[in-house]
């Protein structure tokens, strides 16, 4: 069954009041849960059709458990995630794998998302053989050859790499192989998780910058997950910025840096260093007190209570939603509205 | 201010003898570290800057590592030369470290209390109970709440921003005059990166401790350092004051390694700057300037020998052909 409904035509992906949550469990032999790691707790957010959406945000916030969850690589506890207007969380499995042609990956850690014993062709030429044996696809094996070896030099690879293994590669080359299997398929949306953090700085602005004429030329749409905000700031259209499970703060990107608006992208923003000796002789600095906390425990108040330094009373007993204070940004704190 | 060298660092060269050939990891660094101030060591995945701090304190593993040439001088006396006992009294008391990561470096099966007195009781001669009330005082200066309490925990009962906490407590717990910080900040989030280089930034002016601070991040040394060392695949590139590397940057590598860094208070969604393609393979590197592949000022010279030092005045110096001719030596 498909549900279907009525979008505005720009948007690709709307998400909305996703939670994702884990059972802890415990014991040997009878397990039970004991608790929940609420790893996202109620997101809304949508992304419109050629744009690149920055998910920003600490270690353990949600990012990557967001976009995995998009995916479909986990199963949401709660809400709806539309892609084009079908719910994913509602399709049958023919469905969702066909949705899932329109949306793929890209990892973290170049070095584990290949197969040390798949060659590079095999490695990029996958998800089409997947799609043509299901009988999505109807293409011959050249066409496949073909394909991917005009991948491996839209990436900037030679397309003579196509019979090594992965470990003749270098980080950066690894990551560039990565995008040619996430490009494969054409999709339409690609949700990148932290794909330039484990590179060099040389190499890191190489691949920002293929992602960039990638977008171009195909007509390609981000999730773009850092916890870089310069890096954020440079890639993306928009951005949001996560907290504990939840999106604290929503914006333009340029709007976002310019006035950021919730007390923790605040913080977040002062604490990036910049590479600049005069600009950090002058700015000042906002240190944030103690560690975020654990995710494990139903929130009654806003979810930056325990190291805000302007909360409220109200903060405490009332839970903040996002919400439009200014064109085009939006943020969760009573600072600027009454609970 | 009279300026006081503690450390010197001459032509050290570290080779690494492997099956695939001689990996010059470090080869021919030199540089003096002053009283008080912070040096930092910038430099990419590979370029040797951790291999040289462990060398500074004899800890490369032989074989299959070598310090082949060169000689480390702390207050004039040859490191490469000193006894176990002299190294001993070296390590932790004169010269301690920071890792990058402080889940291995913290020894997980005993207490954080065990593990400061230890440290002090050795190198201090403390007794048990001074150097517990020492420890105490150490937690509670890095920002530690209820030390007392804390300190009987064991080291997986922290978070990151707190064991990287306790680790800089156990660094300068015995008044070291330098503090060598190897990615001290690389594994935490930026708000606790913050936290801890503050930390760091407070510590060392109060108890005037000199810090070598190794890092790939521009932006943590732009902060921190008195002056900079570039690294590129084992040699210093270029080394002058912080103000002068981002305004006055001399070496391709250098200017193209700022400018590659996308910026937090620029906005711009062009295409970024890049160098292009990637660092060369330390082994068996020839006699030429490393860079030249990737060199957009590539001449002849540069693919047959390596350039000198040349000097800009006002201890700038950098090693490229562009400003160096055969006859000048920097």
């Amino acid at each position: 069954m498909e549900t279907q409904i009525v979008l505005d035509n720009d948007i690709l992906l709307d998400v909305r009041n996703l939670k994702v949550h884990f059972p802890i469990e415990e014991g040997v032999l009878l397990r039970k849960v004991v608790g929940t790691i609420r790893a996202v707790d109620g997101i809304d957010f949508e992304i419109r059709k050629g744009e690149t959406l920055g998910l920003v945000g600490e270690s353990g916030c949600g990012k990557s458990t967001t976009a995995r969850a998009i995916a479909q690589l986990y199963e949401p506890t709660a809400g709806e995630i539309y892609l084009e207007g079908k719910d994913l969380c509602k399709l049958n499995r023919e469905d969702l794998l066909k949705a899932r042609m329109h949306m793929q990956m890209i990892f973290q850690d170049p070095y584990a998302s290949l197969n040390p014993r798949m060659t590079i062709g095999d490695t990029i030429a996958e998800p089409l053989e997947i799609y043509r044996g299901r009988g999505f696809l109807q293409v011959s094996s050249s066409d496949i050859r073909k394909r991917v070896e005009d991948l491996l030099e839209k990436v900037g690879l030679s397309r003579y790499f196509v019979n090594r293994f992965p470990h003749e590669f270098s980080g950066g080359q690894k990551q560039r192989i990565g995008i040619a299997r996430a490009l494969a398929l054409n999709p339409k949306l690609i949700l990148a998780d932290e794909p330039v953090s484990a590179l060099d700085v040389s190499i890191q602005s190489q691949i920002l910058n293929l992602l960039h004429d990638l977008q171009e030329e195909f007509g390609l749409t981000y999730l773009f997950i850092a916890h870089d905000l310069a890096v954020i700031r440079h890639i993306s259209t928009r951005v949001a910025v996560m907290y504990l499970g939840v999106i604290v703060e929503i914006a333009e990107s340029a709007e976002l840096y310019r006035d950021p608006l919730h007390p923790y992208t605040r913080a977040l923003l002062s604490a990036v260093p910049i590479p600049d000796p005069q600009v950090e002789r002058t700015r000042k600095r906002i240190i944030l007190e103690g560690d975020v906390p654990s995710p494990d425990r139903e929130r009654h108040g806003c979810y930056f209570y325990d190291r805000c330094s302007q909360k409220m009373d109200v903060c405490q007993t009332n839970i903040p939603h996002l919400a439009q204070v200014k064109p085009d940004h939006r943020v969760a704190c009573f600072l600027y509205f009454n609970p | 201010m009279e300026k006081q060298e503690i450390l010197r660092i001459e032509n050290l060269k570290t080779y690494f003898n492997t099956d695939d050939g001689m990996v010059k990891a470090v080869d021919g660094v030199s540089f003096i570290l002053n009283r008080g101030e912070t040096l930092g060591i910038v430099g990419e995945s590979g370029c040797g800057k951790s291999v040289m701090n462990l060398s500074v304190m004899r800890l490369i593993p032989s074989p299959p590592g070598k310090i082949m040439d060169g000689d480390v001088f702390f207050h004039g006396k040859s490191v490469l030369s000193m006894s176990e006992d002299a190294l001993r009294e070296l390590r932790g008391n004169k010269i301690s470290m920071i890792f990058q990561d402080p889940m291995t470096s913290l020894n997980p099966f005993l207490r954080i209390s065990t593990q400061l007195v230890e440290t002090l009781c050795l190198h201090q001669g403390l007794s048990r109970s001074e150097a517990r009330e020492k420890a105490v005082q150490m937690l509670r200066l890095v920002g530690i709440p209820t030390p007392e309490k804390r300190i009987a925990a064991y080291p997986h009962q922290f978070s990151g921003g707190m064991r990287q906490r306790v680790m800089i407590a156990m660094a300068l717990s015995c008044n070291p005059e330098i503090l060598i910080a190897d990615e001290p900040t690389t594994a935490l989030d930026v708000t606790i990166q913050a936290q801890i280089l503050e930390i760091i930034k407070d510590l060392t002016v109060k108890l005037k401790t000199a810090v070598i601070l190794i890092t790939h991040d521009l932006g943590v040394v732009s902060g921190m350092c008195n002056k900079i060392c570039v690294m590129y695949a084992g040699r210093i590139v270029e080394r002058a004051s912080t103000d002068d590397v981002f305004r006055n940057s001399k070496h391709p590598y250098t200017r193209g390694l700022i400018r590659s860094v996308p910026r937090l208070d620029k906005t711009t969604r062009e295409r970024l700057y890049s160098i292009p393609g990637t660092p060369p393979s330390l082994i068996n590197i020839p006699e030429c300037c490393p860079f030249h592949p990737r060199c957009e000022h590539a001449m002849d010279v540069c693919r047959v020998k390596y350039p000198d030092e040349t000097d800009f005045g006002n201890e700038h110096k950098a090693c490229c052909w562009l400003y160096g001719d055969s006859n000048r030596t920097g």
